[in-house]
């Protein structure tokens, strides 16, 4: 019975990495960069709702709901905005380093703005979802609310954003301009727009991930998005990064392998296990477990 | 990326401890002539003019001023009733204090302007580095030095320095002895932090001394600074395993996460912290509820009620409009330990300052000194105290002495 409790533990957590690794996935997938501010988008997320719900606290569910929506909102511009004036200038820049360098430092822009305007002091968050939950076998084995919501709502972004790209025609854009942006632009479809909107999505995924991520570890920090970014990239990478069904199983591996091997093996060493695993996938299998190999024309 | 940080960061904290070192050679110099007047000398009024000179050092501005005001504060306090009682040994005390902005270079300013004032038995620093840089001087002046609450262990390496506090390993020791001594628990379990030498300090430290304990330790789980989010599987392990009182040997803000997720889990054991776990109630948006019953070793409650704690919070918060915490109530004994050890090998204001020091060491170990942090005080030859651990508990969003 316990084991069943580990185990849904790491599907909670992993569910948790899968819905910031699908950010990650889509934004690598489409745009060919690696956007390291994600975790820090998840970070303003959590404080724009923190900010709002505190405002709204009198208003019970409706101020819960309005906080998530306007923290979505205000993610998606965040992202349009960051890719307009940090990446887009560079993108035809002689080396792809240079995007890679600069989203680091807006990584370190948004923790050190959270840190002026917010402090350090760790803060509260209060869970947006408010169920309890449900408990089996006469309360010994007992699922959180906030478990459930977060392996629910992970699958249902993974079915949209599955069918979006498939059947829209703008996701048929996206994997235009991810085949090739030269093509892609001959065909008359808009390269700028289109990258656009791939860094909306990605950036509203975050602050969905941010929600579940504070409500499930209520402890609110400028660097409270680091970690479970860089955990997630590993998991985009384990899953095969630009796949978006493998970054959904990369995060569920590596949330489940992160519990289990807390629990049987060390609890110090469950980050060298996880990081260890990635090594070895990528030595068997470099593009990861549902990765392509793509062929490079010359 | 992980590198990528890693090196971003490390040529960042390069870059800003340069800057910072640059910043520390120029008010080196302008520090030794801020020496102003004695800040609190007291009235001298002894046959012979002949005065005992004890000196505090301690942050009185800056981040952790609330600290060191404390600290010369209560000193001040002790001094003022001890003269007003007709001094040590016959002869009136008089009392300085010096400010050291958590600055462990300025704290060897302050014991220099000290020095020169006339200081004879320095009460301080108040914290550890503060404390650590100043004992290499008062280890070459030969001067006595008891720190109220410097806890590093390198506080005391020198055997003219004593603490009041416990160190920061000793702690664990204290807080197995207090569970122990008070039956709180049977089967105990260990959250600490693997990567923070001030918690996996103390969490051996406690290990060590559970073993010959009426309590067993049944879980011990690490977390990192890295993983400090998901404590799911440390706690379900301790429930497992059947542990009713778990030991929390970390800094509040883990603790506020541990306690929320042990809540979530219906996991209701006993919560027992020691002094970082003190700030847990200042979280902003925590549920103080979730941490009802949490008890933490610390040596000062300000409810307590008995006779000493009263008249000391009385009188201290007539005198500075505060109440007074633990690191005043350190600072308050301290300078009633020093009277006693003056008193007892019948020190006079006029021997050389070695000479009241030779004299205090000897009486530090043979004394056995009362105060608000303990009742009854011994030490050892090494510095370190031996003294009855004290806890307070959470009730009702507030402190309550645990007793």
């Amino acid at each position: 019975m316990s084991f069943l409790t580990y185990l849904i533990n790491g599907l909670s957590l992993g569910s948790i990495y899968a819905i910031i690794a699908l950010g990650y996935t889509m934004v690598y997938g489409i745009a060919k960069m690696l956007n390291f501010a994600h975790g820090d988008f998840i970070m303003v997320g959590c404080y724009v709702i923190f900010s709002i719900s505190g405002a709204l606290s009198g208003n019970g569910v409706m101020g819960t709901v309005i906080a998530v929506v306007v923290s979505i909102v205000l993610c998606s511009l965040l992202g349009i905005t960051t890719e307009f004036i940090a990446y887009r200038p560079l993108r035809g820049a002689a080396s792809p380093l240079a995007v890679l360098i600069t989203a680091i430092g807006v990584s370190y822009f948004l923790e050190n703005l959270a840190l002026i305007i917010f402090g350090a002091d760790v803060k509260s968050f209060s869970s947006v979802i408010t169920w309890k939950g449900i408990s089996f076998a006469g309360g010994q084995l007992k699922i959180q609310g906030v478990t459930i919501v977060t392996i629910v709502i992970s699958l249902v972004i993974l079915i949209c954003l599955q069918l979006f790209i498939n059947k829209t025609k703008q996701g048929q854009a996206m994997l235009a301009v991810a085949e090739d942006k030269g093509a892609a632009t001959l065909m008359g479809i808009n390269v700028n727009k289109t990258i656009m909107l791939t860094f909306a999505i990605g950036s509203a995924l975050a602050a969905i991930a941010g929600a579940l991520l504070c409500s499930a570890y209520p402890n609110l920090s400028p660097y409270v998005g680091a970690m479970p970014g860089i955990k997630a990239f590993v998991a985009a990478v384990l899953g095969g990064i630009g796949s978006i069904p493998g970054a959904m199983i990369g995060g569920l591996v590596l949330g489940i392998v992160e519990i289990l091997s807390k629990t049987y093996i060390s609890s110090q060493l469950s980050d060298a296990i996880v990081f260890g695993i990635l090594v070895i996938v990528l030595i068997v299998k470099p593009t990861g477990i549902l990765g392509k190999v793509i062929q490079e024309k010359v | 990326m992980k590198k990528f940080n890693k090196v971003i960061s490390a040529f960042m904290t390069s870059a800003m401890v340069t800057a910072m070192l640059a910043g520390c050679t120029d008010p080196a110099s302008t520090a030794t002539t801020n020496s102003q007047e004695p800040a609190q000398a007291t009235e001298s009024s002894s046959d012979n003019g002949a005065t005992f000179k004890i000196g505090a050092i301690g942050p009185l501005t800056g981040g952790a001023a609330v600290y060191g005001n404390a600290v010369c504060n209560a000193a001040e306090l002790a001094v003022e009733e001890i003269n007003a009682a007709g001094g040590i040994n016959g002869y009136q005390v008089e009392y300085s204090k010096e400010d050291d902005e958590l600055n462990a270079e300025k704290s060897v300013n302050a014991y220099n302007t000290l020095k020169d004032w006339g200081m004879q038995i320095l009460v301080g620093s108040t914290t550890s580095a503060c404390s650590i840089a100043v004992s290499e001087n008062t280890k070459a002046d030969n001067m006595f030095q008891l720190t109220p609450s410097g806890s590093a262990e390198e506080c005391v390496k020198y055997d003219n320095v004593f603490r009041v506090c416990f160190s920061d390993p000793n702690q664990g020791i204290a807080s197995a002895q207090y569970i122990a001594d008070h039956n709180l628990a049977t089967k105990v379990g260990i959250i600490y932090d693997s990567s923070d030498v001030y918690s996996s300090g103390i969490c051996q430290k406690f290990t060590e001394e559970a073993k010959d304990k009426n309590f067993e330790i049944v879980s011990s789980e690490a977390f990192t600074a890295d993983n400090a989010t998901d404590f799911s599987v440390q706690l379900q392990k301790a429930k497992d395993a059947g542990a009713d009182l778990v030991f929390l040997p970390i800094y509040y803000q883990a603790a506020s996460l541990i306690l929320t997720q042990a809540n979530t889990m219906d996991y209701k054991p006993v919560f027992f912290g020691v002094d970082g776990m003190d700030g847990i109630l200042s979280v902003e948006n925590f549920d103080t509820k979730l941490a009802e019953g949490v008890m933490l070793l610390t040596p000062f409650a300000a409810d307590a009620k008995d006779d000493l704690t009263v008249n000391f919070v009385k009188n201290y918060q007539e005198k500075y409009g505060e109440v007074p915490n633990q690191f005043a109530a350190d600072a308050y004994d301290a300078v009633y330990i020093i009277k006693q050890a003056l008193e007892a090998k019948s020190v006079t204001p006029d021997m050389s300052t070695s000479d009241i020091c030779e004299a205090l060491k000897g009486a530090m170990t043979e004394i056995e000194a009362s105060g608000l942090t303990s009742a009854k005080m011994t030490w050892e030859a090494s510095g370190e105290p031996n003294k009855e651990p004290k806890a307070v508990v959470i009730k009702e969003g507030a402190y309550v002495s645990a007793e």
